[in-house]
């Protein structure tokens, strides 16, 4: 797996529906307090890509540096 | 290139509910186009009325946002035009199987090289709730508020019987798989039908307290299992995922009818 890759959020689309959050298998995001999905564990992150594979609204994306 | 550029940025967000299935099948149905390799302008996206049909209108092909239920009319009409383009169509259980379910038996009977993605939410989103054909006996809707007593479609058995060539069915939760099996449906010469089992949250998860989109995808995982799989030794009533049908057979265009 790349850990060199990031996670990133576009908090304008994002509906806050805890999607990416309940089905991550590393438990690396959080719904924050605006109700918006947060990379919050890029250390557990294992990159690999389910949280934007299942995003509803194309809010997140896993971006190959 | 990523999914967002596939998309018409204008008129994103979009309106589904938070939750809602139906963006989840069309970030996969970008994947399979992207994965094919099919280029923006030889792809049609046909679609009717409803909340999955409304996809037609964020996709950045050619689209056409037609009429309930008729989609598939346009669309084989489109095929038929113009047989070198990839015509796919987004379709809601109502749009695809109540109002449009004549034009759904007959494009599978004629084998028309359509992919047809049918979003079974198992309710009428878009205005507010009603029961369709896929709503299965006893579940809630605004039209059976103490639980429907006919019997739903099997949405794979009519493909099957009703003569689509490729037929398959997975979930917003199995999303690899989603896009690998629309993939393949779009690379099969005939009628193919994708069923994917999507959620509508706001109408048929809260009047049936299924809970939110995540609960209902939990659903999805522990209700279905692959086509064969022991678990259904067990528990019977386990929802069959995979591809039911995949055969090569003689397509019909243009020349087919015109050959005497
Ligand atoms: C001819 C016609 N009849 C009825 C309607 C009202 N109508 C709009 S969408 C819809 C059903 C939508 O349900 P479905 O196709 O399952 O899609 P969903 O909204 O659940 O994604 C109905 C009955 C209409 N637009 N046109
Ligand atoms: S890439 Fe995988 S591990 Fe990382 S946040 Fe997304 S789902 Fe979790
Ligand atoms: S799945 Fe998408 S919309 Fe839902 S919380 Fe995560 S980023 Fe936001
Ligand atoms: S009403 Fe249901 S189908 Fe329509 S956008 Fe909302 S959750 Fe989706």
């Amino acid at each position: 797996m790349d850990k060199e890759g990031k996670v990133v959020i576009n908090r304008e689309w994002c509906k806050g529906c805890g999607i990416c959050v309940a089905f991550c298998p590393e438990e690396a995001l959080i719904l924050d307090p605006e109700e918006k999905a947060y990379w919050a564990h890029p250390e557990k992150c294992k990159r690999c890509g389910l949280c934007e594979l299942r995003c509803p609204d194309i809010a997140i994306e896993l971006v190959q540096k | 290139m990523p999914v967002k550029d596939y998309l018409r940025l204008r008129f994103l967000p979009h309106i589904w509910c938070p939750g809602c299935g139906h963006g989840i099948v069309m970030s996969g149905m970008i994947r399979a186009i992207e994965e094919i390799g099919l280029e923006k302008n030889e792809v049609v996206v046909v679609s009717g009325i409803g909340c999955s049909s409304r996809m037609a209108g964020y996709l950045d092909f050619h689209t056409m946002h037609t009429l309930h239920g008729r989609a598939l009319a346009f669309a084989t009409g489109v095929k038929l035009g113009r047989p070198d383009l990839t015509v796919i169509v987004p379709m809601g259980d109502g749009d695809a199987l109540a109002i449009g379910g004549n034009h759904f038996i007959h494009a599978a009977r004629r084998d028309i090289d359509l992919t047809a993605v049918i979003m079974n939410n198992r309710i009428y989103g878009m205005t507010g709730g009603q029961g369709s054909p896929m709503t299965p006996q006893g579940m809630r809707s605004t039209t059976a508020p103490r639980g429907i007593a006919d019997a739903a479609f099997d949405l794979v058995e009519l493909a099957k019987g009703a003569g689509a060539s490729f037929v398959a069915r997975t979930t917003t939760f199995h999303a690899t798989e989603l896009t690998r099996m629309i993939e393949k449906a779009i690379r099969h010469k005939g009628f193919s039908v994708v069923e994917v089992m999507s959620q509508c949250p706001t109408y048929y998860g809260r009047q049936n307290r299924l809970g939110n989109g995540v609960e209902m995808m939990k659903g999805f995982r522990d209700n279905t299992t692959s086509i064969g799989s022991k678990k259904r030794e067990a528990r019977p009533d386990l929802i069959e995922r995979g591809i039911f049908v995949d055969e090569d057979r003689p397509v019909y265009s243009p020349e087919g009818l015109k050959a005497d």
